[in-house]
């Protein structure tokens, strides 16, 4: 497998209108249950997340959502006392092997907070770059290039680009969180999971998130947990509800939405509880 | 529940409260006065009597011989600055490695242990401290010297660069551990880049308040550094600082040496205060990271 890091972009890949074609399952979960301690927070979860399309996770708070997110790049680790069982597959690549570093798959797998956090001590250039700097690359140019193009692809290159040696936490709210956006993207991930990214925007932030949520599934497979019923049925493809640390019901947005095979799905989409 | 009128007080009663509030405004305000008077005697003393011994020749010129007039103490001053020098290479750099330690890797029982252990530390009467440096250096050497003394005072700084940056790392937030985590960056890197880089004013605080602290340390020095008259340039030998030549002119029987002794103390005292102040400085906008 050719290096996440150095491997470069096509350039200026045309802008497809329609879904890419199907690639088969970005993550393959098998059987995968957490513990926190004596707690378990997920059970027996199985699903196959597809490549280059936009997967929403949504349930009520402390259904496992979160963490389930946090598994697929072993963010969960950073807690005490967590344990694992299944297997979880990334294109193939078993995430939790052993001899596995987490520092790589995190290199595959980006992730985005739902606070936004840009590095207070780093302008907006090298709150971009850091990921890239840090991992060992050192040609400035390509550093430059993937610079514009991360912050391109987030959608925020033409609002900063006269401003790059400014403090990053000079920006607005959503200018940092796309700025996150980009700086996750800059390392070239395989996929890139987003943890309530909106919740602490405003709607007008918000939807140029989610445009931008929109224009990523031509490069990225997005994994995007939404308090927000209808930002999943806006921006994603498919949808995944769980509940009580279990995967309930998983299949094509507009199916969750419109028909959904689950009365508890049934329950939750529509309101009726959550 | 009684008629509301009922739980008005008299007049009587009323009077007697707003005077027992009065009296007891005053006896805080006289505390506080208590508190502060001490700094602004020592100020004015300092400045009273040290301040006419106080010229030019005072920064540059050696001690006089006794009986003859005049002199100062150069020496000392860039004595204790070696020392500081010295004390700096041996504590910064233990004191934040430990501090980092804590902060980011030790299990909650090593943490524990080496916290306690630094409080206690902490705590230690300085001319300990001196005891320790004499018993590593001056006795297997057989001689005083500057060495000893920049040790007994970086041993004093450690505990105390140790928990001012274990706090102020403590303080970074998670979320930029995450965010670094999350980008595929190793720990050590994090920590190194990420972590320190944000803390780094507090930790440079800290650093200049144990230096602020030990600055004034004469007991550790006693005999250690020892002291002396004259230029030292080998640091295997004693070497002069403005606590030791403070205190060895304080007990003099000499009306000029008194004089410069005063001059000595506020001198050390300005060296001290000028380090605080930079600590203030540097830590007023501390709250916006």
């Amino acid at each position: 497998m050719d290096d996440p890091i150095t491997r470069s972009l096509p350039p200026g890949a045309p802008a497809a209108q329609s879904l890419p074609a199907d690639e088969g399952p970005a993550f393959e979960v098998q059987d995968f249950s957490l513990w926190y301690g004596p707690r378990q927070a997920l059970i027996d979860v199985s699903i196959r997340i597809a490549a280059r399309r936009v997967t929403a996770i949504i349930g009520p708070s402390g259904c496992g959502k979160s963490t389930f997110l946090r598994a697929l790049n072993r963010m969960h680790e950073l807690t005490p006392g967590t344990k694992i069982v299944g297997s979880l597959k990334l294109f193939g690549d078993d995430l939790y092997g052993p001899g596995v570093d987490p520092a790589y798959v995190r290199r595959r797998v980006g992730m985005v907070f739902q606070k936004s956090n840009p590095f207070p001590t780093m302008s907006i250039a090298e709150n971009v770059t850091v990921g890239m700097r840090l991992n060992g690359v050192r040609d400035r140019a390509f550093l430059k290039q993937r610079l514009e193009e991360s912050l391109q692809m987030a959608a925020l290159w033409d609002e900063v680009k006269d401003s790059l040696s400014r403090p990053g936490i000079s920006l607005s709210g959503g200018q940092q969180q796309r700025l996150c956006i980009a700086r996750a993207l800059a390392v070239q991930p395989e996929v890139l999971l987003m943890d309530e990214p909106c919740s602490a925007l405003d709607p007008i932030a918000t939807a140029k998130v989610e445009e931008l949520i929109q224009s990523l599934r031509e490069r990225y497979t997005v994994v995007i947990v939404t308090h927000n019923m209808q930002q999943a049925a806006r921006c994603s493809d498919q949808t995944a509800f769980f509940y009580l640390g279990k995967l309930v019901e998983f299949g094509d947005t507009r199916n969750i939405f419109m028909n959904p095979s689950n009365p508890q799905t049934e329950a939750y989409v529509s309101g009726r509880f959550g | 529940m009684t008629d509301a009128l009922a739980c008005r007080p008299t007049p009587g009663y009323a009077r007697w409260r707003a005077w027992k509030s009065k009296g007891m405004t005053v006896l805080l305000g006289l505390c506080a006065i208590a508190v502060a008077a001490p700094l602004f005697l020592v100020i004015y003393f300092l400045v009273h009597e040290g301040a006419s011994a106080l010229d030019w020749s005072f920064f540059t010129q050696l001690p006089k011989p006794t009986g003859e007039a005049g002199g100062g103490m150069a020496h000392a001053i860039v004595g204790t600055l070696v020392l500081l020098a010295m004390a700096a290479c041996v504590g910064v750099p233990v004191g934040v490695m430990g501090g980092i330690y804590l902060a980011e890797y030790g299990s909650d029982r090593t943490s524990y242990w080496t916290r306690f252990a630094a409080d206690v530390l902490n705590g230690v009467p300085s001319i300990v401290w001196g005891m320790v440096a004499w018993a590593m250096l001056v006795v297997p050497f057989k001689t005083f010297s500057a060495y000893a003394g920049g040790v007994a005072l970086g041993l004093m700084m450690i505990p105390l660069v140790m928990r001012t940056t274990e706090e102020v790392l403590i303080l970074v937030p998670q979320s930029y551990r995450e965010a670094a985590l999350a980008l595929g960056i190793e720990r050590w890197k994090i920590v190194l880049v990420i972590v320190v880089k944000t803390a780094m004013k507090g930790i440079v605080t800290g650093v200049l308040v144990a230096l602020a602290r030990v600055a004034g340390e004469t007991a550790p020095l006693l005999f250690t550094a020892l002291g002396n008259n004259f230029w030292s340039g080998n640091l295997s030998e004693p070497i002069a600082a403005l606590p030791l030549q403070i205190f060895s002119y304080a007990i003099s029987p000499y009306d000029d040496w008194h004089r410069q002794a005063w001059a000595g103390a506020l001198v050390l005292m300005l060296l001290i205060l000028s380090l605080n102040l930079l600590v203030r400085f540097l830590s007023r906008g501390k709250s916006t990271t």
